[in-house]
This record gives structure tokens, sequence and C-alpha cells, in this order.
């Protein structure tokens, strides 16, 4: 394990090993979503969904199977906070999915974790077995009788669309990783067709200090729309890169600050699908009603071509796209194609202004967030950018 | 495939589908465990899964073409992967990737003739903060120069 000399006052603040399990057998179920729903925790991944209403929805869910599943796929570009939380406080994360068992009545917690992060697996599961042994899983946890749970971790294979929840779930099946259709959603009918409660790594590790410390004491970070504290993901152009804890509501400016930009053009914030930011807006708020992530973001600083930025993200999604639904299949490459072609000094306006229609298009036609989000950089870097982008033929960058 | 390489990889699997029980929620990691051992899924054993979990071999093809860390065709001992996404990009993965190319005289998505080693891009590993990124089999390697890149290449058996 690396250094815990994290700084943060929610998700890195000081916790016991254990302690959300011990407290959380001592009060009832409604009581935790209380808590929870008081705390207005919002989904971590990104899309932003209350936790307290996913959780309710499982929990009255009838069944006799549920299923807690954690989302280790962390796959979007410049996202690693799920890295640091895997390897550095695991007790979060698996603490919070023992709760979410507790809360929802499941017996089994699944760990998807991806493929690129194999080499946690060994320190995870040694972990898993440590928990065993003090009672934190297994039969009767700390001796409440009839409160059976366990976790086991389950591998990806390299592909970025099983970060979407039921693609997800239908690898977790054994089939290939593409979205279903919704509704039903896996509240009702998740992993084998049982009720499913699919959460990001942050949001069990943002679990686990709610129950210890209370679902107000959560809201009091952040903004009203946006409660806590928030882990990002700092890449790309600063002095230092890394994992910082935050208040929602903090501003792009601020951010910058902190890590130590200079000179900064543009900030990608929530990755390859997220929302280009250049210098202008750099005093918007970083949250759910401004700008939202699931944590990443890159900076770029002048000497960046932002045409090659974007021909980048293009590839990423050209082949990351699982290519089940016809607008992400074909949309993503047209826009790829659409990129060469301003490259090459190769384009006209119209048919410009015709793939930013096509890129609306995909944003409501297509079948999972991949395709509804991936025209999000496109359209925002053409839009902001058009002026270094179009008044050097194409050919620009310092 | 010879008769005996067949049963010990019909062994091999039979092994596999005890450990992780005979459903189709198995499939991948029983293919992860053959990828991981032999670099690859012989035709043979797409079939001795599909038979074994009692679902047609297409539907075995079809898992392993999806993904990118399963593949059909052999590789070599050892795939090294680059990462090709933004930050890994900004931060000079070209030169990695021309310094390898060089060095191992191949292209990337190709092997060498010895069948050591396999060069492929790969997408984000998550360490953006720290790249250039290279996978090499499991294991990440952080803040690659060309030079180290070399270094991480003559380590390799």
């Amino acid at each position: 394990m690396e250094n815990k000399k994290r700084e943060g006052s929610v998700i890195f603040s000081p916790y016991n090993r254990g302690e959300a399990i011990k407290k959380v057998v001592t009060i009832s179920r409604e009581d935790v979503l209380f808590e929870i729903r008081e705390s207005k925790l919002k989904g971590r991944g990104g899309a932003g969904f209350p936790t307290a209403t996913k959780w309710t929805l499982v929990s009255a869910a009838i069944s006799d199977e549920k299923y807690v599943v954690c989302n280790a796929d962390e796959g979007e570009p410049g996202t690693f906070k799920d890295r640091v939380l895997l390897l550095e406080y695991p007790e979060l994360i698996f603490d919070g999915m023992v709760v979410a068992g507790y809360t929802i009545g499941a017996k089994k917690g699944i760990v998807y974790l991806r493929g690129e992060y194999e080499y946690m697996l060994k320190s995870l599961e040694d972990y898993l077995e440590s928990m065993r042994k003090d009672n934190l899983l297994g039969k009767n946890i700390c001796g409440k009788d009839g409160f059976d749970f366990d976790i086991s971790i389950r591998l990806g294979s390299g592909a970025y669309v099983c970060g979407e929840e039921t693609a997800l779930i239908e690898s977790l099946e054994g089939q290939r990783g593409e979205a279903r259709n919704r509704p039903p959603y896996p509240v009702n009918t998740g992993y084998l067709g049982k009720p499913t409660t699919v959460n990001n790594v942050e949001t069990f590790a943002a679990v686990s200090h709610i129950i210890t410390k209370g679902g107000s004491w959560f809201a009091k970070f952040g903004t009203d729309k946006s409660t806590g504290a928030k882990l990002f993901s700092v890449s790309g152009d600063c002095e230092k890169p890394g994992v910082y804890e935050l208040p929602w509501g903090t501003s792009i400016n601020e951010l910058l600050e902190i890590v130590g930009a200079k000179n900064t053009k543009a900030v990608q914030v929530g990755g390859a699908s997220g929302i280009c930011i250049p210098k202008n807006q750099f005093d918007r708020k970083l949250g759910y009603e401004d700008a939202p992530t699931g944590g990443s973001i890159i900076i770029f600083n002048e000497s960046r071509n932002m045409l090659h930025v974007l021909k980048n993200f293009m590839e990423f999604f050209v082949e990351e796209s699982c290519g089940q639904c016809t607008p992400c299949r074909i949309g993503n490459v047209k826009l790829l194609e659409g990129v060469e072609m301003i490259e090459n000094s190769n384009f006209t306006f119209n048919y410009l202004n015709h793939l930013k229609e096509l890129g609306k298009t995909m944003q409501v036609a297509s079948k999972c967030g991949l395709g509804q989000s991936s025209p999000n950089a496109f359209l925002s870097i053409i839009e902001n950018f058009k002026d270094e982008i179009f008044n050097n033929g194409g050919k620009n960058g310092k | 495939m010879l008769v005996f390489e067949k049963n010990n990889m019909t062994d091999e699997i039979e092994q596999l589908v005890n450990k992780y029980g005979k459903s189709r929620s198995s499939l991948l990691p029983i293919l992860q465990d053959i990828q991981r051992k032999h670099k690859f899924i012989p035709d043979f054993a797409q079939q001795e899964v599909a038979r074994l979990l009692d679902i047609h071999p297409v539907e075995v093809y079809s898992v392993i073409t999806f993904y990118s860390f399963l593949n059909t065709k052999p590789k070599g001992r050892n795939i090294i992967r680059l990462c090709q996404t933004i930050t890994c990009d900004l931060a000079g993965k070209e030169n990695i990737a021309k310094a390898i190319e060089r060095e191992l005289g191949i292209k990337f998505g190709e092997t060498t003739k010895d069948n050591k080693i396999t060069l492929e891009y790969v997408n984000c590993l998550g360490m953006c903060d720290q790249g250039p990124a290279l996978l090499v089999n499991e294991r990440v390697y952080s803040k690659v120069t060309p030079e180290k890149a070399i270094q991480i290449l003559n380590e390799i058996k």
C-alpha cells in the first residue's frame, strides 16, 4: 500500500477499518436510507444519480436474491481516482459495499475490476480475506444474526463500454459487453435478472463516511445540489498532477491554482466524453449544476493543438464503440473523418454543420451513454476553438 | 493440435469449469485464465469451453472477439501495451513508440520473429498523472522515457 498522507476533509478524512459495518448493524435499514438521503449523495461515476433513490428502489424490490456491484471499470480517459482508492483505501470501498448489502438485503457483492488493473487483484483479495477473518465479511457479520454477505472480484478484459452499468452486467453474465435497453433498470432486473445496485468505487467510499459521520455532516460540504467533496483526477499540463479531494463548487480557476497549471488554454472536464472548457469560462464551477465530472480533469496549455486533442478523443471512441447501435458505430467514424478533413484542409463549412447536426442526433439517438456523450468533445472543441482550428487552415499548433 | 495437446487442453478446461462453476457467467473468467496461460484462445479450446458450458461455440467466439484482451490468434509470449490516450499522448507516447519499434524492428500490432514480444496500443491505463504508461503483461510502468522503455524490453525474458 502506498502512503496515506492524502489531504481531504471528506473522502480522505480519518476512518477506521470496519467502522461503518460495526455501526450499520446496530441501526435499521430505514435509518441507513435516511442518512444517505440526508447526505444527498449522488453517484460518483459521472451520471450523478441519487444513491438513496437507487438503494430505496433495490431494497423495495421483492426477490430472494439481490446483488451489490461495485463498478471499478474506471476507463474514462484522464480518470485514475479509483486506482488510488483501490490501492490505498480498500477499507472504504468494501465497507461501503457491506453497508449496501445490509441496506438492500443482498448476500453477494461483486467488484468488477478493469482488466488493466489486474496487478491490484492479489492485494485486494488478500484484503477481503483479512476482512473474512475479522468477521467483517461472511456469516452473521459483526454478530448480527442472519446478516451474511461476501464479496468477490471479477476482472474485465479491456472494454471501455463495460463501465456502462448494463454493459457491465452483461459482461458479468458472460456475454459481450453490450448495453441493454432500459427500462427495465438494474434496480429491478440486474445481474442474472435479479435486483442489483451498481455503484461507483468512490460512491461506496463516500457511503462509509456517511454512515460513521452522518448524512448531515456530509451535506455540509459542497453546494446545495452537489453535496460533499469529490476526488478529481488531474492530469495534463500542470506541475502537480494527481488525485485531489476538493469540495464541489470549486471553480476551474481555483483548481488550476492548486495544481500549479500555467498558461492554460483549455480544460477538459469529464474525460473524453466530457466537455472542453476554454479560458474565458474558467470561472465555471465543478458540480452537477454547472460542469459535472466523474473526476477527470485534463489540462491543456497554450502549446497544445486542440484539433490533435479532438482527434485523439475521436479515435478513442471509434475504437471503443461496441458497434451495437448505428448512431454510435457510424457516427463516431464520421466525426473522426470530419476531424481528419479539417486537419488536411479538405472540408467545407456546410459539411461541418452537417456533422454538428449528426453529433446532436447521436446525443439523443444512441442507446447508451457512450454514444450519447461521445459527440460532446467534438461539439465543444469545434465551437470553442474555431479561431484556432479554422484560421490556420487546420494546420495549427504552435 | 496433437492429440495429447488436445487432451491436456480438455483437462485444463474441465478444471477451470469445476473451479468457476458450470454456468454462463463463468465464461469470462475461464477465457481469461486460458488467455493468461496460452496468450490466446485456440479454436479447440473454444469448442471445449462451449461443450462443457453447454453453449454454442459461436457464443464463445463472439465473446472473445468483443474484448480487446482476449484473442483467437497466437501472440508473443509477452504483450507490451503502450497507452495511446490523450495524457500519455501529450506526455510523449510517440517518442516511446518510435524507440521501441526501432529497437525491436517491428511495428505496433506485430510480433517479433522469435515470438517473444507483441506490441499493441491500449486505451487509458489510468496512469494519466504519471504518463507515458506501459503495460507489460499485467505489470504497469509509469513515467516511461524512450531509454527506460528499452531497459524494460531488455529485462523481458
